[in-house]
């Protein structure tokens, strides 16, 4: 492997400083958040996520030596296996919480739809990498959806209606960095439009439930209603400077659902206050604007889009959650990003990010 | 899939691309500070706010599990319901650090061992502490009071009212009823998540509770209630109501349940009557039986360990899963097989003189002085060994296999029921898988005469009579008439439903059921005593032997119980138009079916055909019966 002094030079330190800050912080909070009482050392879930988290930084290392540009090369390689791990979760998966979302590959459980944000995001660089520039129309847009349908209603079966819907809503955002001209988006918006009773029917119960309450939360004050309602009280109720670390009461009386996952962010915010929030929030933002200035910078189409196909996935996963945990979106399962406990998410995130890294060092390089 | 030039070309980033990143930033910090406005928004406008009512977050979700359906039978009795019952659960997050000083008072005002109550408190420390643990069920009157007077001192402890499963005639029908109890952690998890229950539900365990238990189940309800510092219901807030489970209407006629039950007295054994016509069950009696009361108010651990090491196995439904060899009643099985496959000509028969010489055995008659000249008719009739021995050997083990699996031996019935039993009917091919060894013509003998590896379940036996009785359609089993909603609406009518037929011709049918008849109505039957006033009845008895196969027809009845004979009787009448079809064992009975099982098939029939007939005024009329001959 031949390392360029060029690449040492131009490192780029921002971006796993800012990532490593942000898994900080989340790992510190799903102690908070799994910790039982009187309980000795690091519980579980915790001591699962630093592995994991090991497993991640060499991953994103590795990510960075060679020239991201043999990513795009194998792209599809990447993105069959991803999709072939996908559509084998209903014969080798592990059920847990009403879905089937794992593949057991011994003592580690993978969740293949989390790789496939990563994959996805890659496979669509790789596509609008090589379309013309300007101008596409209808028909520039049916392989980049076929690509996202594929997995996304494999997913949507297991049932993980959370991450399909990430994925459509990382394909649409690449339709548009990708140059799909605006009124070819509306129009293809419009059959999504009358599908949606028929996608409506497809949906599990707790699924159209979980959409009806958010459009009603009195529908079900009982069910979901009941969790929105609690999260945002323990949100609100860190008040400036929170409750303080382990001191959260919405948390550790198990008011909050699913609290080291989709809910981490309430955990958070109850702990940490409105100052806390605002920091992490501050990270991700940081982490986002950075990318677009790595994005800005570099010369290569493949590397811009890449850089904003992983952009993407932060931006929709931290506006969704933490809309949900507010209560200003419905509730969907959707994790915060590098925060929320969760091995494959968190090691593909951070493939992710060592990836843009690449992308970042070797702009100058051709 | 390009030439190499266009893809670098294509590769530059257009200025257009540039526009879109600029837009990109835009948005996201649009999102950003949107976010930024609602955290302001919840943790500065209303924070204080929020932190007051999580302070006070008290608004807990409380299941309200759903009364189970109640059941009645044929007749509109009820069988099972529900009486309200008064529950001691216990929030350990409200008792906060009292927990000890809590337990023993209330152990105090309970009357109860304190480390008891304490070691089911522990019991569901993996709950989350806010969800209440049911520390005792359906408590008396004066614990009642007793904690309602003393709430104060009882943080965390509070009085729950729920629907308790009410059995108003105890063990009546107990095997067929079941019980329920609370769903096992077990359950839960093979369960998977799709389950409707959480911990602490109660759930069908035997019998029709479980056959039957998503039917009586009902669906939940939910409360959304706020509770006081100490645990004390403030307030519903809302609800969510709960429905009620199905209500199952049986086939069972209680009163005929009851006829049987005292019958059969305290002996053990098993009867069960079934309607030939289609397969509903009339009466399904074991014994010894079991209260299932006591496990709706939830059984203590030395009852239950009594129930679990009595050597009798009271939780057995010995009419589906006893399995007992049947003696003579299986004789009409082999007769069936005789006569259909013409064994021995038109007209077989046999000279008994006592008994026959066989290998090195001597297999004896029962009736040590022989019957004289028997044909298969009075060989039925008079249950004659020797004819059976003769006759079964020449139609062979597999021959006879055939005819009882006919009639449903050695198979499932297919009762809605737990665990039932096939009973065991062996072949040639059965003894060389179980035993690596060919069968010895010897054992035909046995097997010819129900005895040896022969065994059978009362279910089938009964089955067995029904099947016989309409001419050999084999039906399933069953108890439940109608399934309605808790609003009176019908939601199933379960249809009769055929497992099989016989396949027997009318000569044999007539051949058989006459014999049959003959077994009771006439004056050298061994079945006089279960004649009933005004109807003909058709039966068979049997007297099996428990301990030793072979060549002794010694009856063993003075010896110690567990060595004694088991007495068979099996019957359906009236005998030209069937409406119901009984067998009845007793374990252990000291004496013959003649004599032990036939007087008790007498009493049901007595009951049923009073009941539907009305008390007949006429004489039995004997000598009309005996021109069979």
């Amino acid at each position: 492997m031949r390392i360029d002094r060029r690449l040492i030079a131009h490192f780029e330190w921002q971006l796993p400083i800012l990532a490593l800050a942000i898994v900080g912080l989340g790992t510190v909070c799903v102690y908070s958040a799994s910790r039982e009482p009187g309980m000795e050392g690091l519980p579980p879930l915790v001591m699962r996520q630093l592995t994991w988290l090991a497993a991640g930084c060499v991953g994103m290392l590795l990510a960075v030596t060679f020239d991201y540009r043999r990513v795009d090369r194998s792209a599809w390689g990447i993105y069959a296996v991803v999709l072939l791990m996908i559509l084998a979760v209903p014969f080798v998966g592990r059920v847990a919480g009403g879905s089937r979302r794992w593949i057991g590959v011994g003592p580690v459980s993978i969740q293949p739809s989390e790789l496939m944000k990563v994959g996805l995001a890659l496979i669509l660089a790789h596509i609008f990498g090589r379309t013309r520039a300007v101008g596409l129309t209808l028909w520039d847009t049916v392989i980049p959806l076929v690509v996202m349908a594929v997995p996304a209603a494999a997913v949507l079966a297991q049932p993980d209606l959370g991450t399909a819907a990430l994925l459509g809503v990382l394909a649409v955002t690449m339709l548009a960095l990708g140059g799909v001209r605006l009124r070819w988006l509306l129009l293809l918006g419009s059959p999504g439009i009358l599908m949606a009773p028929i996608l409506w029917e497809r949906l599990k119960d707790y699924q159209q439930k979980r959409i009806l309450t958010f459009l009603n939360p009195d529908l079900d004050p009982l069910g979901s209603g009941y969790h929105v309602i609690q999260s945002k009280i323990a949100v609100g109720s860190g008040m400036i400077w929170g409750k303080g670390f382990l001191q959260g009461t919405q948390n550790h009386l198990d008011f909050l659902p699913e609290q080291h996952t989709d809910f981490i962010f309430s955990v958070f915010a109850e702990e940490w206050g409105f100052v806390g929030a605002c920091t992490l929030l501050g990270l991700y933002l940081m982490l986002l604007l950075r990318m677009v200035v790595i994005a800005a910078r570099t010369r290569d189409r493949f590397g811009v889009l890449l850089t904003l196909a992983i952009g993407a996935i932060f931006f929709w996963q931290v506006t969704v959650n933490v809309g949900m945990t507010t209560g200003v979106l419905p509730v969907v399962g959707v994790p915060l990003p590098l925060f929320s406990y969760g091995g494959s998410s968190l090691f593909s995130l951070l493939i992710g990010i060592g990836l843009v890294m690449n992308v970042s060092m070797r702009r100058n390089l051709f | 899939m390009s030439p190499r030039g266009l893809q670098v070309l294509s590769r530059e980033v257009p200025p257009e691309l540039q526009v879109r990143m600029g837009v990109t930033a835009a948005v996201v910090l649009v999102a950003f500070g949107l976010l930024g406005i609602r955290l302001w928004y919840l943790q500065v406008d209303k924070g204080a706010e929020m932190r007051l009512m999580s302070e006070q977050n008290r608004i807990r979700l409380v299941r309200v599990p759903a009364a189970r359906g109640v059941v009645y039978d044929r007749h509109g009795e009820i069988l099972v319901d529900n009486r309200p019952s008064f529950d001691v659960v216990f929030v350990p997050e409200d008792a906060r650090r009292d927990r000890n000083q809590v337990l023993s008072t209330l152990a105090r005002y309970l009357g109860e061992e304190e480390p008891a109550l304490r070691q089911d408190a522990r019991a569901g420390s993996k709950r989350p502490p806010y969800q209440g643990i049911v520390l005792r069920r359906d408590l008396d009157w004066a614990g009642v009071v007793a904690l309602e007077t003393h709430q104060l001192d009882l943080p965390g402890i509070s009085l729950q009212v729920g629907p308790r499963r009410f059995y108003p005639y105890g063990p009546l029908a107990a095997h067929l009823l079941g019980y329920v109890g609370e769903v096992s952690q077990r359950e839960l998890e093979h369960a998977g998540d799709e389950t409707p229950y959480r911990s602490g539900d109660l759930v069908g365990k035997a019998g029709l509770e479980r056959a039957f238990d998503e039917e009586l189940r009902g669906e939940s309800g939910g409360e959304q209630v706020e509770v006081d510092a100490l645990g004390r219901r403030m307030r519903v807030i809302d609800h969510v109501p709960d429905v009620a489970g199905h209500t199952l209407w049986l086939t069972l006629d209680r009163d005929l349940q009851d006829v049987a039950e005292r019958a059969l007295g305290d002996r053990d054994g098993a009867i069960a009557a079934i309607d030939p016509r289609n397969g509903e069950i009339l009466v399904m009696v074991s014994k010894p039986a079991f209260d299932p009361n006591t496990f709706a108010r939830g059984i203590r651990r030395e009852e239950w360990r009594g129930l679990m090491q009595d050597p009798k196995h009271p939780l057995n439904n010995r009419a589906t899963q006893g399995q007992y060899p049947p003696g003579s009643t299986f004789k009409v099985a082999v007769a069936a097989g005789i006569a259909e496959e013409k064994i021995g000509g038109p007209n077989p028969g046999v000279h008994c003189s006592g008994g026959i010489p066989f290998g090195n055995h001597f297999f004896r008659c029962w009736k040590p002085g022989g019957h004289g000249g028997v044909d298969l008719h009075w060989a039925v009739v008079e249950s004659c060994d020797v004819f059976f021995y003769t006759y079964g050997q020449k139609l062979g083990v597999d021959g006879i296999a055939e005819y009882a699996r006919r009639l449903g031996l050695g198979l499932p019935t297919g009762v809605a029921l737990e665990n039932e039993k096939t009973g065991l009917i062996p072949d040639s091919e059965w003894k060389q898988r179980r035993f690596k060894q060919p069968w010895f013509p010897g054992e035909t003998l046995s097997v010819a005469i129900g005895q040896g590896y022969v065994t059978a379940t009362p279910l089938q036996m009964a089955n067995l009579a029904a099947t016989l009785a309409n001419g050999g359609t084999r039906y399933r089993p069953r108890y439940v008439k109608r399934i309605e909603a808790a609003d009176g609406s019908v939601r199933a009518v379960p249809e009769p439903e055929v497992m099989g037929e016989a396949r027997l011709g009318k000569a044999t049918l007539d051949k058989v059921r006459g014999a049959m008849r003959d077994v009771v109505m006439s004056e050298r039957g061994t079945g006089k005593k279960a004649r009933v006033l005004g109807t003909d009845v058709a039966g068979k008895t049997g007297t099996a032997q428990v301990v030793k196969l072979g060549e002794s027809r010694e009856r063993s009845n003075k010896g110690a119980l567990k060595t004694r004979d088991h007495a068979w009787f099996i019957a359906y009448a009236p005998v030209d138009e069937p409406e119901i079809a009984v067998a009845a064992i007793v374990e252990h009975a000291g004496g013959g079916g003649g004599a032990i099982a036939a007087p008790l098939v007498h009493d049901i029939l007595a009951h049923y055909f009073d009941r539907t007939q009305g008390p007949s005024p006429l004489p039995p009329t004997q000598e009309a019966h005996v021109d069979a001959d």
